[in-house]
This record gives C-alpha cells, structure tokens and sequence, in this order.
C-alpha cells in the first residue's frame, strides 16, 4: 500500500517537474499532424535548426552551473561574434578559413565584455538575470556605435558594399553569402533525403564534451561549489568572485563562436537586430527542454532546440489550418518564448518559498509523530 | 623550536573588551595533546568570544583585538585570519553548518582541497584546470570518516542527509586535514540524536586517543563528565573554575555556572495570583525559527502577571514570541481572552491588541531613517486608527498628537535625543530599545510579548528599561511576557518564570526560587 503510494506520488512529481516539455510534447504531438508536412521535410529542418542553434544554447550552461541563473548576457557574445564576421567579410576571407578568423577575431571582444558583464554582476549578486538582461541593452548601445560610427572612420572598412551610402557605418544587412552554410555542407552526407551537417554537429559535439569534461575540473568543481553556497565557497577559500568572471568570460566566449555557426547557415543577417532577440529564444528554447533557473544539462539543450524549433516548423501551417492565418506561427513563436520564461521564473521563487515551509511541516509531522506515540 | 615539555595550547590572560564592555578577563588555561577540555557556560559568558579569538575570526581583528598571549607548543601566534588557525592545526566545527548542499560528503569534505590530476590544458592555463582525482578523493574521505568512527555514506548529497550526518562530515572534513592538531566543537551535539551524541563522543575518545586535542563546548553537562579530560566554567568573562573531570558533577558545575555573588536582587514584590484568569492559552505551539525550533509547547499566561521566558541561546524560547506574532512559521492552538488568533499572520494578532517589542531591534523593531515621532506613532496609526483625524473625505495625521506622545515617552523613559523630530538610527542602542518601548505603548496593547529587551545595553538604560516594563504592567495591569536569556534580569522583573529547554517549557516556577534550580531546568532537556 505504502509502496503504491510512493509510486504514484513519484510519477506525479515527475510530471510535476517535467511540465513543461512535457506541454511542448503534447502541442507539438497535435500540430505535427495538422500541419501535414511530411516525415523527411520536418527532420530536415530539424536538423539543420538543431545545427543552428545548439551550439548557442550550449553556453548558457556554464553560468547556471556557477549559480548566476540564465545568462541574458549572452548577447554581449553574439555581438562580437557579429563584429568578427563583418571584418573577414571585408576582408573576403570566405569558407571555413574566414569563419575560423571571426572566430578568433570574436574572442579578445568576448573576453572582454565577459570581464565586464561578470565583474558588473558580482556588484549584483541574487539578481544577475534582470543585471545581465539590462547589460544585454546598454552593450547593444555600445556595439551600435562601433559598428555604426566606428567603422570607416576608425575601422577601415574597404568595400562600398558593405558602408551605408553616407561613407562609414554598416549596411542594415550583412551578406555572409559566399561561406554560406560552408560549415554544413563541408562533411555533409544525406540519409533518407535529410541532411545532416557532420562537421557542425562533431564541433557542437566538441562543445558538450568540453562542458562534461569541464565539471571534472578544479574550476569546475568550484563553480558549482559557489553556485549553491557562495559564503561556505568562500569560507573555504575559494575565490568566488574570480569564479563567477571566469563562467562568465567562458558563456561569452561561447556564445560568441555559436552566433557564428548560426549566422552562417543563415548566410546573411541584420546587423542591428540579428543579437536583440538571440538571448530570449537560446533561454526559452533550453527552459522548454527542461531547465531551470538553477540546473540545466546537455540533454535539456537537445530536447529543447527539438521541441521549440519543432513547434515553430508546424505552428505556421497548422495555423493556417486552424485560424486560416501563417501570421499565427511568428505570433506564437514570440508569445511562447516569453511565457515559457516568465513560467520559469516565478516556478524558481515559488520552489525556493517551498523548500522554505517544508521544515515547518516537517516540525509538525514530527510533534503529531510523538502525540501519537504518547497516546 | 618546537619545545617539547610545553603544552598543545595555552591561553595566558586573555582580554577582550567590543566597545568598551569588557566581556573577557584574564582567561587562561593550558590544553595537552590528546586532551579533551570541556568547556561550559551560560550565554553571554565568553565562550564563543573566546574560541572566536583562537581561530583568528575578522571580527575579532575587526572590533580591535585582544589582549594576552596564545601558545601553541610553546611558541607565541597571532592569527590575522581563519585559514592561518587552518595552518597552524587547528580545526573548529561551527554551530551553524558549512556544507554545499547539493555536493556528496565526499566533495564536502574536501571541499577545496580536492587531489588534482595534471592535463594538457592545464599545463597552459594554470592548475585550475587541472582535473579531480576521484578515486584519491573516495579514498581521503573514507580515510577521514574511519579516523571518526561513525558511518556516514560518503556518497550521499548532503541535502538529503540526516541533520546528525551533516555535523559528521563537517567533523570529518576537519579530520581530513592531515596536520590538525587541535579540534574545537562548538555545540556538536545541540543537532543530534541521544544515540548519533554517543557515536560523537566515542568518535571524540578516539581522536583524543590518536593525539589530537578537542575543546568540547557543550549544554550537556553529563557529556562533559564522559568524555572530558578537564572542565573549564566560564562566567561573565571570567574562569570561574577549571578542575578535571572527575573531581567533578552536574550539580557543581551548574552551581559555578549560574551562581552570581549576589543573589538579593530577587524581585520583591511577587505578585502570584493563583485565581487570575488565563488570558492567554497556547496548546501544542510549534515554530519553525532558524536556530530557535519550538516544540510542542503548553503554555498559560495568567492576566495582569510578567511571566519571563528564560533558558539557554537556541533553545527556543526566542521562537515563542516570534511563531505566536506571526513572524516565522508556527502551528498549534492559541488562544487570546477565549478566542483563537490566527497564526502565521502577524496583522491579525496585532489586531487582537497583542503587541510585540522583537529582539531584532533594527531590523523588526524601527524605521531606522524616520523621526521618533512617526516610529513611535506609526504601528499605532495603521493598526488602531490613532492619531488621525478626518477632513473633509480625507485622512489626515494629527501631527500635534503625535508630538505630543512622543514627547510624554520620551519624556516618561528618558530617551535621549535632540529633539521628537531625530533619526532612529543616530541614537544609542539603549535609547533605540526605548523607542522601542514607547512604540508597542503607544499601541495601548492589551498584552506585551518583550523580546530580549536589554541585549546590548549598557547597565544604566537596563535598568530603566526593566523598570519602565514593571511599572508598565504594574499600574495599567496589561500582561507582560519578557524573554531573555539573563536569568537575573527575569529574577528582577517577573512573577513566575518558564524555562525553556529542547524547544520545550522545562518548568515554570516563581521568580523567588534560587539560581540553581532553574539552572538545573535549563540544561534538563537540551538537545
């Protein structure tokens, strides 16, 4: 009897604790049929989202790991990524060569704006996602005047292609066309009709094993130490603050180099819009796939990228389908994103006020315990 | 040089004054290798001031230093900070728990101080990326949990842990420490079962026995007769006793421990009415306050009586006052004049004309950055409507009422201050404890719960202090309940006392009973 009710309240806490994919499950299972795309279609575009974006989710996972929540700072990554890119696109070094010198080019400009983001939130310990949210804005502010006043002027930038008409600052767009997908397609093969881009996902692999291999670390073990108790970290002698920069420094790194994977699928992006909304669909794409605020793993990347790029695949055409509108699936895109983390949110405060009553009610079974005996 | 004829440790003339209130005074004492000193005393006596020095705490350094020699093997030490006493040898397990939660025993126990395995990327980023040696950890640990003596799973997530287990692995993470030499315990049993408190004492033995010195402060007096060496009494800063175990008993200790050189100062005018109503019943009361549990509590208070709530720091008896408010979570039954207050809902009590002067001054107490005016008046406006007047379709604040309340406490409780119109903040913590005072008066409560009204004032604002409550209780005839740890302070002002013991009431006995019977009370249960 005992034993059956332990059953059944483990499996509904495992529901409990797994709503949220498990609703994405459920609306993806009713608008997977609706939308009428066939099997190789919706596994090719998975496929190629999954390429996509994996490797930006998985920088998210360094900072939860070191108690600093979901890092919206990430942008500030993006963003250096996008300023690496527009250089070897005027310098045209294209293909593999030129994403690689981004790259290189991205991180001195990550590492810096890690700096300052994690010092900035060490002056702001407890509320480092609204912090980081808000530095997201004011970097933009920054990257805009690089890019928009900077560049010609300071920056030489050599082709007219790329200026805006007036002589210096960026074009709106930024044609990335001739390295176009030309990590996706260097080891391509094609099973079934899909596609799947071998090099991309062996570096995307790369990156997890980094991140597995990383918890084993020193480093590692001290980011997570300062994650759950910053003040015994400390007692013990551990540097928090530096520790909590470094997991900075090393999300911005990262999300530096997954902007570049993502823009080079895409082949081309908007040069003051591409980062604005990276952070919130990279955040709402790994709480869809299981996270939170305070524990995030590599399979909840996966399972997310699966799950939220699905929906958006079939939200379109099921829309039509439903309301007679496509308009319905950027719609529910947008919308969805931001309830998924505001559910996140308020389930983080809600799980820290129960853990708090808990012991109350652990002290009153424990009175009524001994009545009963008494009695 | 090590000298080898001279003792592990030894203190010589201690002193230690935090503003000009010397809290110790001439401490010494020596400790031998492989010796475990039992070191007892009420609160406020000077242990953990005491320990605080030998371990080098900031506070310490901060609030000016100490005067007085500390020996180790003969040789003159200053600590700066914690981790020179680490170096030194020196290990202390704290009351409250150092552990990361969701890390095994394992990872908690050599937190820091993890064996480390070279690799590629460590050879060019430094030693940080070095990565774990697990199977040396599992065995340091198990190495650390057998020098112990008491099974603890190595592999467990401490949150998951038995209270009991998690004191374990901060023992064995000191044990772990490959030069500890002397081991301080403060409170190790206050968290444990009778059967995990005799693991830890066969635990201490066995340490003892491998050379290491244990300083063991405790309330459990026979625990000290078991398991110590010598005993060392502390009272008001001073050694008032250091003599070895054996020559020694329960009742002896307790006499050195609460007995005062004068005992006169017994409350003259007792008043206990054995026929006044019960104005306020609490039936199976728990409270779940960090640090001061309550437990299953049965408690009457008779109307127009001061009933102190005395006993020891952690006991309990500051989670009354505080579950009955409403201000930590609490459940049981009470009942107020014949109906039942709602718990957990401090607008509700308030509401029922209880009031409430809380221990935490600053933080509970005042509004540190308003004029004493609105500190005093402002409870009294939002809970009974005082003070206001009506204009209009409007409220306003009668500003002449409440300058003159406040002037007629500041006044009547000789505050000091420059004017009704002065910050909170910029007075003295007498002076704040008045306001405080002034503030629940004001209220024209029909019940007082005062919290630890005199922790952290000087001798004179005490006294006034305690007079204004007796007096307060003595002429509206409201019913007073006062906590505090000083069991003189409680002899002074009360009619009858409850004791606190475990998070339960150990007893309840006139004020006029001697020191030692209710020193006897509040070591009966602690656990």
């Amino acid at each position: 009897m005992n034993n059956l009710l332990n059953k059944k309240v483990s499996v509904l806490d495992l529901i409990r604790n797994n709503s949220v994919p498990l609703m994405f499950i459920l609306i993806c299972a009713i608008f997977i049929p609706l939308s009428g795309f066939s099997g190789s279609y919706l596994l090719n575009e998975i496929m190629t989202r999954l390429g996509r974006n994996a490797f930006l989710i998985l920088s998210l996972l360094i900072p939860i790991m070191a108690g600093m929540g979901l890092n919206f700072g990430m942008t500030l990554g993006a963003m250096a990524g996008e300023i690496g890119l527009i250089l070897v696109a005027d310098w045209q070094i294209w293909g593999i060569p030129g994403l690689i010198l981004a790259a290189i080019i991205s991180i001195p400009i990550s590492i810096l704006l890690g700096l300052m983001c994690g010092k900035l939130l060490n002056r702001a310990k407890g509320r480092e996602m609204i912090t980081s949210y808000i530095i997201s804005f004011f970097v933009n502010g920054l990257y805009q005047l690089v890019v928009l006043y900077m560049m010609g002027p300071i920056i030489p930038i050599a082709h007219n292609t790329l200026k805006l008409p007036r002589g210096y600052g960026i074009r709106n767009t930024v044609s990335l066309l001739p390295m176009r997908q030309s990590i996706d397609n260097a080891l391509a093969i094609y099973v079934g009709g899909v596609k799947i881009p071998v090099l991309t996902l062996i570096i995307i692999a790369l990156a997890c094993l980094f991140i597995i291999w990383f918890r084993k670390t020193k480093l590692g073990q001290d980011m997570r130490a300062v994650g759950q108790d910053m003040e015994v970290a400390r007692d013990a002698g551990i540097n928090v603050e530096r520790t909590r920069i470094i997991s900075m420094v090393i999300s911005t790194v990262f999300a530096g180099f997954g902007m570049i994977i993502y823009l080079q699928n895409l082949g081309n992006f908007p040069t003051y819009s591409a980062h604005t909304n990276v952070g919130m669909f990279c955040i709402a794409a790994l709480l869809v796939g299981g996270a939170s605020v305070e524990k995030a793993s590599i399979g909840n990347v996966f399972l997310g990228v699966i799950l939220f790029h699905t929906m958006f695949i079939v939200a379109p055409s099921a829309g039509t389908k439903i309301a007679g509108d496509s308009m319905i699936g950027e719609y529910f895109r947008v919308f969805v994103s931001y309830a998924v983390i505001t559910v996140a949110l308020v389930m983080y405060e809600a799980k820290k006020r129960k853990s708090q009553s808990l012991m109350g009610q652990m002290l009153a079974q424990a009175q009524k315990d001994e009545e009963g005996k008494a009695e | 040089m090590e000298n080898k004829n001279a003792p592990l440790l030894e203190m010589r003339n201690i002193k230690k004054g935090f503003f000009g209130n010397q809290v110790l005074t001439d401490i010494n004492f020596t400790l031998n290798e492989g010796e475990v000193l039992g070191l007892v005393g009420e609160n406020g006596a000077g242990k953990s001031t005491l320990m605080k020095i030998l371990f080098g705490m900031d506070v310490i350094r901060e609030t000016g230093g100490y005067e007085g020699d500390i020996l180790i093997n003969g040789e003159k030490v200053e600590f700066a900070t914690p981790f020179d006493a680490l170096k030194a040898g020196i290990g202390m397990v704290h009351q409250e728990f150092s552990l990361i939660p969701g890390f095994t025993a394992t990872e908690n126990i050599l937190l820091n101080r993890e064996p480390k395995k070279k690799n590629v990327i460590s050879e060019v980023f430094g030693d940080r990326m070095d990565t774990l040696d697990y199977k040396e950890m599992d065995e340091r640990a198990k190495r650390a949990i057998e020098k112990m003596g008491v099974e603890i799973d190595a592999k467990m997530v401490i949150s998951s842990m038995p209270v009991g287990h998690k004191q374990f692995t901060e023992i064995a993470r000191e044990l772990s420490k490959e030069n500890l030499k002397l081991l301080i315990l403060d409170e190790p049993t206050a968290v444990l079962t009778e059967k995990e408190a005799e693991a830890l004492l066969d635990s201490i033995r066995g340490m003892a026995a491998r050379g290491i010195a244990v300083i063991f402060i405790t309330h459990r007096l026979h625990e000290i007769l078991t398991v110590c060496d010598k005993v060392v009494i502390m009272r008001d800063g001073y050694v008032v006793k250091d003599t070895p175990a054996k020559e020694t008993d329960v009742t002896d200790i307790t006499k050195w421990m609460v007995g005062r050189s004068v005992s006169a100062n017994v409350s003259q005018d007792i008043k206990i009415n054995p026929d006044a109503r019960t104005i306020m019943s609490i039936r199976k009361l728990w409270v779940d306050m960090p640090g001061e549990i309550v437990r299953n509590v049965n408690l009457d208070i008779k109307e127009g009586e001061i009933l102190g709530i005395g006993g020891l720091a952690g006991q309990g008896k500051l989670g009354i006052p505080n579950g009955i408010m409403g201000l930590y979570e609490a459940g049981g039954t009470v009942e107020f004049d014949g109906k039942p207050i709602a718990l957990n809902s401090p607008r509700k009590c308030l509401d029922a004309s209880l009031a409430f002067v809380s221990e935490d001054r600053r933080g509970v107490g005042l509004l540190l950055d308003e004029s004493l005016e609105w500190n005093v008046a402002f409870p009294a406006m939002q809970i009974h409507n005082k003070f206001l007047k009506k204009c209009l379709f409007f409220t306003w604040r009668d500003e002449k009422a409440i300058h003159d309340v406040t002037q007629k406490y500041i006044d009547e409780l000789q505050i000091k201050c420059t004017s009704s119109l002065q910050k909170a903040r910029e007075l003295s913590g007498g002076n704040q404890q008045k306001v405080c005072l002034a503030k629940a008066f004001a209220l024209e409560p029909r019940f007082l719960f005062v919290s630890e009204p005199t922790r952290g004032i000087d001798v004179g604002a005490k006294a006034l202090v305690l007079e204004a409550l007796k007096k307060f209780n003595r002429e509206s005839g409201i019913t007073v309940v006062m906590i505090s740890s000083e069991l003189e302070e409680l002899r002074m002002t009360c009619d009858r006392i409850a004791i606190v013991s475990g998070g339960r009431i150990a007893g309840i006995l006139p004020a006029d009973h001697s020191s030692e019977e209710f020193g006897m009370l509040m070591v009966s249960q602690v656990k």
